[in-house]
């Protein structure tokens, strides 16, 4: 166990270092000096001099770089060329936003497409089966951003059951926020519970397989106790993985996602700090999303050695 | 098998005749369209669908059918071409990693590609556009670039299974080199899994290259892209909605048609499959 947590580290670290190389060499090679951008045409070159020198602009790359990576490892992030504020104030403020957003999608997709991943397993071939099959197909086609305008159109305009957008801001209450984040949930969860659903269903259908639950049907559990008891427990495996992957896909589509409903998310941040050439900001927000995702990686590395107990052994 | 069977599987033929229904509107747009793309009919604008307008018009008076098929030629392009990256590149490293399986070289591949999977794609997409500028190439590169990891595992894994078998090392035997054997032996056996592997990321190209275009990152006016016909038709949402269920319904019903297909192709061409 303690050789697969070790391994898993290490490529952990080795991920997140990689990583921010990538990022910060690309972000290298865009024109746009911030400095001319942040004080406009007419500034004197000694003033513009002083802020490059006070943004940290001058300087070797490789000097930047670790200078960038330090910062980021005691919670400084920078200061941003356009809001003039640190960076990490901002993506604070913003994952107040996308931070709930990606949890509550997540969770509206995982109670709906387990529980139905395995009906349809249960019922292979019948009605319940193909009806999950079909909705899924169907689920797995639409753009999550379509589906989010299409929900618009039916409860914010038709029916004015809900506002079309905007946040109130958590010192409204959770209530409100809850119910502004709903349809945004609803959109990210869709496409993505249909994934699971159908993961769900044919581990479940593989499991059920196995000689282990005819064993266990021999000994006199029924179907369901069957189940419950022994094949959920194996369909789990590819399930984690998916999971792990839906986090990466609902933190990027949360990003699309919240430009339809005017979000004040991390997206919405990203998208304004390219059109500014705010670059610290990009960077790091970058970077924050990418470190989110390879982590949840990590965590569904360690997940698999909790529910099958043949990984922990080095092999 | 003495039973007869319909010749080939329904969800394959539905898929087969969706994508051709819109790769062949994408087509003929080449050579026809109801009304020219750029022409505006102010005077026509936002009318529902009718005769002379088969599906309406936008907020430009745009004769929205015929923004739709050179939209479809948009988005097959950009998702073609991605596709075309992703097996240009992925499927020499993967022959290449499954010849030299377990070497240093395979190492180094395989963790490069771990390492491209643990990037969420649509970040960088993004990432990648905002910095080489919007574009449909620019499109096709951010989309692309994630293709590479997926065909170049698809084709490892299926190529180390063969590597095991007795007509490969007869081959080796026979004096072979690994490219050759590479060439001859291993990639005509996994073409099913390569064939099908790209229906899939086809349709997942559709998908990202509306997203990209829905954000403003994709193909610029004055061509036509289904996302920016749905971004365009937010404003007017209330006014005109169906503006927003067309675009939508042509990116569905084509990712459909590429998602049946592709689970079709891969009953028909796995032989493991077709028994049970």
């Amino acid at each position: 166990m303690l050789r697969y947590l070790l391994s898993r580290l290490i490529s952990l670290v080795l991920s997140l270092i990689v990583a921010s190389l990538v990022i910060f060499a690309v972000l290298q090679v865009v024109p746009g000096d911030p400095a001319s951008f942040m004080l406009g045409m007419n500034a004197s070159p000694d003033t513009m001099a002083a802020l490059r020198e006070q943004l940290g602009l001058n300087g070797p790359a490789p000097l930047r770089y670790l200078h960038w990576l330090a910062g980021m490892l005691h919670g400084d992030f920078g200061l941003s060329y356009t809001y003039k504020t640190p960076v990490a104030q901002l993506i604070a403020q913003r994952a107040q936003v996308s931070l709930p957003l990606t949890i509550y999608a997540m969770a509206l997709s995982t109670l709906i497409a387990i529980p139905a991943g395995m009906v349809a397993a249960a019922r292979r071939g019948r009605a319940s089966d193909l009806a999950v099959m079909g909705v899924t197909q169907l689920g797995i086609a639409v753009p999550n951003f379509w589906f989010a305008m299409l929900l618009v159109l039916i409860f914010a305009i038709r029916l004015h059951w809900v506002s079309s957008g905007g946040f109130p801001g958590w010192q409204a209450g959770i209530w409100p926020n809850l119910v502004a984040l709903t349809l945004p949930a609803i959109a990210l969860a869709l496409p993505q519970a249909s994934i699971l659903a159908r993961v769900m269903r044919s581990a479940l259908i593989e499991a059920l397989h196995q000689d282990y639950l005819r064993t266990a049907r021999a000994k006199g559990l029924t179907q369901g106790q069957a189940i419950r008891r022994h094949a959920f427990r194996n369909a789990l495996i590819p399930v984690l993985t998916i999971l792990g992957l839906q986090f990466s896909f609902l933190l990027a589509g949360a990003i699309i996602i919240e430009n339809v409903f005017y979000l004040p998310g991390l997206g919405r941040l990203i998208f304004q700090a390219i059109t500014q050439r705010d670059l610290i900001t990009v960077q790091s927000v970058v970077m924050l999303l990418v470190a989110a995702v390879i982590v949840v990686n990590f965590l569904t590395d360690l997940a698999y050695a909790a529910v099958d107990p043949r990984l922990r052994r080095p092999g | 098998m003495s039973r007869m069977r319909f010749p080939l599987p329904l969800p394959l033929v539905l898929g087969a005749a969706l994508t051709a229904i819109f790769a062949g509107l994408a087509v003929l747009s080449f050579f026809w369209t109801p009304y020219p793309v750029a022409a505006m009919d102010i005077a026509a604008r936002l009318k529902p669908p009718s005769l002379s307008h088969w599906l309406g018009t936008d907020t430009y008076g745009h004769d929205v059918f015929s923004q739709l098929m050179v939209g479809a030629r948009t988005s097959i392009a950009v998702a073609l071409v991605a596709v075309g990256i992703g097996v240009a590149a992925g499927v020499p490293l993967g022959l290449w990693a499954a010849a030299r399986r377990g070497s240093l070289l395979d190492e180094t591949i395989m963790r490069g590609n771990d390492l491209i999977f643990a990037f969420p794609s649509l970040v960088i997409a993004i990432l990648i556009t905002a910095i080489l500028g919007p574009g449909a190439v620019n499109a096709i590169l951010a989309i692309g670039i994630f293709n590479i990891p997926v065909f170049a595992r698809v084709t490892r894994g299926g190529a180390l299974s063969l590597w095991t078998l007795d007509y490969i090392r007869a081959a080796q035997v026979a004096g072979k080199g690994a490219a050759r054997i590479s060439l001859e032996h291993v990639l005509p056996n996994i073409a099913n899994l390569l064939i099908v592997q790209g229906t899939i990321q086809f349709s997942l190209g559709i998908l990202a290259e509306a997203g990209l275009s829905y954000v403003g990152l994709g193909a610029q006016p004055p061509v036509p892209s289904w996302g920016r016909m749905l971004a365009d038709s937010q404003t007017m949402i209330s006014l005109a909605p169906l503006l927003a269920v067309f675009p939508g319904l042509a990116i569905v019903l084509t990712v459909l048609g590429l998602n049946l297909m592709g689970d079709g192709l891969r009953d028909l061409l796995d032989p493991r499959l077709r028994r049970k």
